[in-house]
């Protein structure tokens, strides 16, 4: 029998209830108000008092009210039809909602209950199968959606029966699969899995060995992410996170995207799927929604179900990865993920930490980000979720708590800062501040050795230095003036001017600068290298500026043509003119 | 707000702070009105039979044996066509000596539109300003606020916003406007010969700070009936946002909860976002559109409410007197729309991107020879023309006393290229410049 309770207090969205038997620690239950029903989770317990957060608003709830517990966590539905799909926090299909305005208690399936797929059996009766093992697939899309034996399956299982290919919903029984002790399981195309523990069911997690491409030169060139990886861009308002994030998903390496808009700006997702549905997959042609699932909270939405977003989104992302396929996962803004956890602290009179957060941030930040990986599953093949998340640092200062916590987690530093943006140095990734520990991992620079050249990593490295350099001497002409510093100032900082116009910027609004792949990322960053690495003469620092305008003028014009073409090829005589020209 | 029937009165206050009461009472349900001593309050808190209310007006003078009233309802406003051309309070009464409004009754702050029923804002809101309309562009659906130090004349540059846009209704919510500019919008509206399609919402600095919390929920439930039931295309103006931000400190410090930065609530925000989130773009063609003030001290907008307020809005628009021009300038460098990009060279010329950032470009280079000179440097050739750039671009487009469209803009713009700078210098795509470089 469930668990009931009645209501005895609120104050905004933290409800106490009163409970009449056992309630686990975050079991979901639902709260009536006059017929709506309402979902909350627990967060507390104290004696006979539970105290939940309602992942809707509470106006009109009054003590005496009754809640029923459900016996399970917050759970999801995965199976084919999650890919294009756009969800609220708590996995509900919001395009098959009523009306314009979200109503209280309205909850939508996640996947369509009716939809016929294309099922292939690869499993025969009497194989040995354990969980998350492929038991068939189907085409979502144009990827190969594995349907598996449930991951909430222990131990080892026969299957008894398997039906053959043809079309089935995700409701109708696909096998059934006799445990070890005789008894029979029924497996449909469906699975439910509580968002908040993550699934495990593979072989091991190696650590990182390939690069993912994003085809944004600041990130693949100078601070690469590895598949599986971890990253974060914290960047105060307006320095063009979104904008980066974006690109991101539109180019990166990936067979899935999942993007999670926690607690951020509605238009920023109505972007989303209006031009994902029109935008093609650079690799396969296709279009980019078919690859992609948003699960979106905006910031007006209630906040209890923006935590729980995040957890919903990288769930999605782990059953992806089960199926060998390479997915990312975006979250924008984890900060705004922190705050909601912050505000439910607060409401819960605990004593709080720096700022107001939970004394337990850095460990729920960190074990979150852990979740992300490549792994060997269990037949051999490898799948991933690599996850980059936002952070908007209050102020735009790096010291406060959420930037903090999730340094120490993620391997990918993208510091996004006020400096470039003001100046329109799009993406505005600050080129000294930002890093990527893969670049010292043994692994990806045999990577990078076997897909550009021996040189690379250690050529990149030279590249950074040339950035350095630049600032420094940026700095003291700005402290001595033009004429006070040795020509050979001018040089370092004209060198480092190229590298970032050249390299570091690019133009997310241009069809083609937008989409550097890694080939023509190479070849632009040997030249612009080479050119920084040659020594030229010159008279006075003005002719040393005008001969590096031209330069870096040819080479942006390079850069917006396409690779290769007979406009690039004129721009490159060009460029090697006025190299020649040089002293 | 009249009383009903069948009324429990209540007359036993447990306890009163300055800016809440505490009274037992049954049935009572989370955010509903209540009078206490004829004042208008909410229920924030319930703790058993314990009810907690957030009095508006404050508490000055409250006994404990004051008569408490409960509605049974949170808070309405009546709507209408006849709201249009009215002033009201934060209670959404009259306070022009006009009627009562007579419609149908309306929660103020409602829930969120579903996202994946919006549209993606695509009509651009010229206002003449070059400032904002070549180089951050106001998009139908957006939500922007004027970053400004107190001293600044942003209440008059938001009543030329608001009475140059093309929109069907304007919707004022004034929060702790003094009276003096409560008047003189009355009166710019009304020279204007505009005020049938003006609403306004105001509490003036002379009422209760924590009334003001009201306000912009009355303004943008009026704006939701206009723009969702008459499809119309409504522009939203609060000001000042700073003021609501601190009314909500105080109720949340009343209420004995944990500030975080800058002594704000925790939850500020979730509470500013869920105002500005009205901002959409609606299918059937109406839209909210909200441009905000928020005022800063000392320009520090790494001050919790400018700084959860930039994380919201779409962009900000920062106003400064441009010292070597006199005149007051929208700021190119600190200023963004982000949803300009929705609409330039869309709606706009195709080389209105290039000309924005070229013309921002040389502008910064102007700052810094500008820097060069104070320091005692020499000046190059180019640095002078950077500073003689500057101060015509200053003149004829930065300045909010411009008043031309966006076509006009841009052969300013190139007008301005020309005449100091070569090809190479502006460094623009060269199908572009070939088109329309002024020789």
């Amino acid at each position: 029998m469930k668990t009931t309770g009645i209501v005895t207090g609120i104050i905004s969205n933290l409800v106490t209830i009163e409970v009449d038997g056992p309630v686990a620690q975050n079991e979901i239950c639902f709260i009536d108000l006059s017929g709506t029903k309402m979902m909350a989770e627990v967060i507390k317990i104290n004696g006979k008092e539970a105290f939940v957060q309602v992942y809707e608003s509470t106006r009109g709830l009054k003590a005496g009210d009754k809640a029923e517990f459900q016996g399970h966590m917050l759970e999801i539905d995965l199976g084919p039809g999650i890919l294009s799909s756009i969800y609220d926090g708590l996995q509900n299909n919001l395009e098959t909602m009523e009306g314009v305005f979200l109503k209280r208690g309205d909850y939508t399936e996640a996947l369509n209950q009716t939809k016929s797929w294309d099922f292939m059996p690869f499993a025969s009766v009497g194989d040995e199968v354990i969980a998350a093992d492929w038991l068939g697939e189907v085409k979502e899309g144009w990827l190969p959606h594995k349907i598996m034996v449930p991951f909430s399956f222990n131990g080892s299982y026969t299957v008894k029966s398997i039906v053959p290919a043809g079309e089935y919903t995700i409701n109708d029984t696909i096998a059934v699969l006799t445990g070890e002790s005789g008894e029979d399981f029924v497996v449909t195309m469906r699975q439910r899995w509580p968002v908040k523990v993550a699934i495990t069911k593979y072989k091991d997690k190696p650590r990182p060995f390939r690069i993912m491409e994003t085809r944004v030169r600041v990130i693949d060139t100078f601070n690469p992410i590895a598949e599986g990886g971890t990253g974060f861009i914290p960047g105060p308002f307006g320095s063009g996170k979104t904008v980066l994030q974006h690109a991101i998903s539109k180019q990166a390496d990936a067979d899935v995207i999942v993007f999670a808009a926690c607690g951020e700006r509605a238009n920023e997702v109505v972007e989303i799927f209006t031009e994902f549905p029109k935008l093609e997959d650079p690799r396969t042609g296709r279009m980019l929604m078919e690859r992609t699932s948003i699960i979106c909270n905006t910031s007006n939405m209630p906040v209890a179900a923006r935590e729980a977003s995040v957890y919903t989104a990288m769930t999605i992302g782990e059953y992806y990865r089960s199926m060998g396929l390479k997915v990312l996962l975006l979250a924008d803004s984890t900060s705004r993920w922190a705050q909601a956890l912050r505000e439910m602290s607060n409401r819960m009179e605990e004593l709080p930490g720096a700022d107001a957060f939970p004394m337990d941030l850095p460990a729920i930040i960190s074990s979150f980000y852990a979740r992300a990986g490549i792994v060997n599953l269990n037949n051999g093949e490898t799948g991933s979720v690599t996850f980059i998340g936002t952070v908007s640092p209050a102020g735009g200062n790096l010291k406060e708590p959420v930037t903090e916590s999730t340094k120490k987690a993620a391997r990918c530093f993208f510091a996004l800062s006020q400096n470039r943006a003001d100046r329109k140095r799009y993406p505005a990734v600050d080129p000294i501040d930002s890093y990527s520990k893969y670049l010292e991992y043994p692994e990806i620079i045999a990577d990078f050795k076997k897909r550009i050249g021996e040189d690379w990593v250690e050529k990149v490295l030279r590249g950074k230095n040339i950035v350095l350099r630049g600032k420094e001497a940026y700095e003291q002409i700005n402290i001595l003036g033009d004429d006070g510093v040795p020509l050979e100032y001018h040089k370092r900082y004209w060198k480092s001017e190229l590298m970032d116009f050249v390299i570091l910027q690019q133009d997310a609004f241009d069809k083609i600068d937008a989409n550097c792949p890694m080939e023509r990322q190479s070849y632009m960053y040997y030249m612009a290298l080479d050119i920084c690495e040659r020594e030229f003469e010159f008279e006075g620092f003005e002719e040393c500026g005008d001969f590096y305008k031209k330069i870096i003028n040819t080479m942006r014009q390079m850069n917006y043509s396409k690779f290769e073409s007979a406009d690039f090829k004129k721009y490159l005589e060009q460029l090697n003119n006025e190299l020649n020209n040089g002293k | 707000m009249a009383s009903k029937a069948f009324q429990k009165i209540y007359t036993q206050l447990e306890s009163i702070t300055k800016a809440t009461v505490a009274l037992r009472a049954q049935g009572i349900t989370n955010e509903e009105l209540a009078t206490v001593d004829g004042r208008l309050a909410q229920v924030v808190k319930i703790k058993r039979d314990l009810i907690t209310l957030q009095v508006f007006a404050g508490t000055e003078g409250i006994p404990t044996n004051a008569e408490v009233v409960f509605f049974g309802e949170p808070p309405t406003i009546k709507v209408s066509d006849e709201l249009s051309g009215r002033f009201f309070n934060a209670y959404g009464e009259p306070i022009d000596n006009g009627p009562f409004v007579e419609g149908e009754t309306r929660y103020i702050g409602g829930p969120s539109v579903n996202p994946y029923k919006r549209m993606q804002p695509s009509e651009i809101i010229p206002t003449g300003i070059a400032g904002i309309d070549l180089n951050n562009t106001l998009v139908s659906g957006q939500k922007i606020p004027f970053f400004a130090d107190p001293d600044q004349p942003y209440n008059q540059v938001m009543a030329q916003v608001a009475l140059r846009a093309d929109v069907d209704k304007i919707i004022l919510g004034g929060m702790g406007l003094t009276n003096d500019d409560y008047l003189y919008y009355k009166q710019v509206f009304e020279n204007a010969g505009a005020l049938n399609k003006i609403i306004s919402f105001v509490n003036t600095t002379e009422q209760p700070p924590v009334e003001r919390l009201l306000i912009p929920d009355m303004a943008l439930t009026a704006a939701e009936y206009f723009a969702v039931d008459k499809n119309e295309k409504v522009l939203v103006l609060l000001t000042d946002m700073t003021l609501y931000a601190d009314a909500l400190s105080i109720v949340s410090n009343r209420m004995d909860q944990i500030p975080s930065k800058d002594s704000m609530p925790g939850s500020l925000y979730s509470d500013l976002a869920k105002i500005y989130e009205k901002a959409v773009q609606l299918p059937d063609g109406g839209s909210i559109t909200i441009i905000a003030v928020t005022t800063l001290s000392g320009g520090d907008i790494t001050h919790a409410i400018p700084d959860n307020t930039g994380y919201i809005t779409e962009g900000q628009l920062f106003l400064r007197t441009d010292s070597d021009t006199g005149k007051v300038i929208v700021d190119p460098f600190r200023s963004l729309s982000r949803l300009k990009q929705l609409v330039i060279g869309k709606k706009t010329r195709e080389d209105h991107n290039h000309v924005m950032n070229a013309a921002v470009r040389l502008y910064a280079d102007a700052a810094n020879a500008k820097t060069k000179m104070e320091n005692g440097f020499d000046l190059s050739d180019y640095d002078l023309r950077c500073l003689s750039f500057a101060k015509d671009y200053s003149n004829k487009l930065l300045s909010i006393e411009v008043n031309i469209n966006t076509t006009e803009m841009l052969d300013t713009g190139w007008m301005l290229f020309s005449k100091y700078f070569s090809k190479t210098e502006v460094s623009i795509k060269e199908e572009i410049t070939q088109k329309y470089w002024k020789n």
